[in-house]
């Protein structure tokens, strides 16, 4: 199962050792751990909540997985995303690509990173001193996503 | 679990309806996350239905009024205003995604 939506905390050396257990080919792992932040935009923030849409973020998500496996040459990929109520220093989203080399696991554990940030169906909630406000998605991000809509290589 | 012999309830159950859900931000503003709307004649692509949504006025007039940042999706896939829905979809409103 490549990809997993849960209110749980992962341990993402555990994941990494069993998507590369017993896979020789494997000479490359490439992750990327996103965190709770304290701060956001300026504001303090105490605490988030994760909102998502049932099914419908699995599908977005294995279809970017699908897209990152057409692709890079790479072995396998695995996503972990959290849901729920998640406090600065806790862990919100894991991403792991195992290939030959590093070169293509690196560039499609990114792909993964921004095509989930800019298409799957999740929102952020924060809570700051001021109250509760909902993130505002970012230019940024699209624009980060937009890159690998150039031709690769 | 079967339902097939579950009273399906007076006729107007049958007419030609649609899922709506919303999510999020819009979630909160339109003060539901779930309706069944029968689809009213010619209604029978995203942009027509955002508008029929829209024509309620008040929140519904200001959250989905044009220019609006509101995503769509058609039986969780991504849709454009062209994008065609008929009964039995599942459509979803909501705001730019922010996860990761």
């Amino acid at each position: 199962m490549p990809v997993r939506v849960q209110a749980e905390d992962f341990d993402a050396g555990a994941e990494i050792e069993a998507l590369r257990r017993g896979d020789p080919a494997i000479g490359a792992v490439a992750s990327f751990i996103g965190l709770v932040r304290d701060v956001s935009d300026g504001a303090r923030v105490s605490e988030m909540t994760l909102e998502h849409y049932p099914g419908m973020t699995e599908r977005a998500l294995e279809q970017i997985v699908a897209q990152a496996q057409s692709r890079w040459d790479i072995i396998d990929v695995l996503v972990v995303h959290r849901i729920g109520r998640l406090r600065p220093l806790d862990q919100i989203v894991l991403v792991v690509v195992t290939g030959a080399h590093r070169g293509e696991a690196f560039a499609a554990c990114e792909f993964v990173m921004d095509y989930l940030k800019t298409q799957a169906p999740f929102w952020k909630k924060e809570q700051t001193p001021a109250g509760a406000r909902w993130v505002e998605a970012r230019a940024a991000d699209d624009r980060a996503a937009d890159r690998w809509s150039e031709p690769k290589r | 679990m079967d339902d097939s012999d579950l009273y399906q309830g007076p006729a107007v159950e049958q007419e030609p309806a649609v899922r709506v859900l919303y999510f999020a931000r819009l979630k909160e503003a339109l003060g539901r996350d779930l309706e069944r709307l029968p689809l009213p004649p010619g209604v029978d692509t995203v942009a027509a239905l955002r508008a029929h949504l829209q024509a309620r006025g008040g929140v519904w007039a200001s959250e989905l009024a044009p220019g609006k940042p509101v995503r769509v999706a058609v039986n969780q896939d991504i849709a454009s205003g062209e994008t065609h829905i008929r009964a039995g979809d599942e459509v979803a409103f909501f705001p730019p995604v922010t996860g990761g």
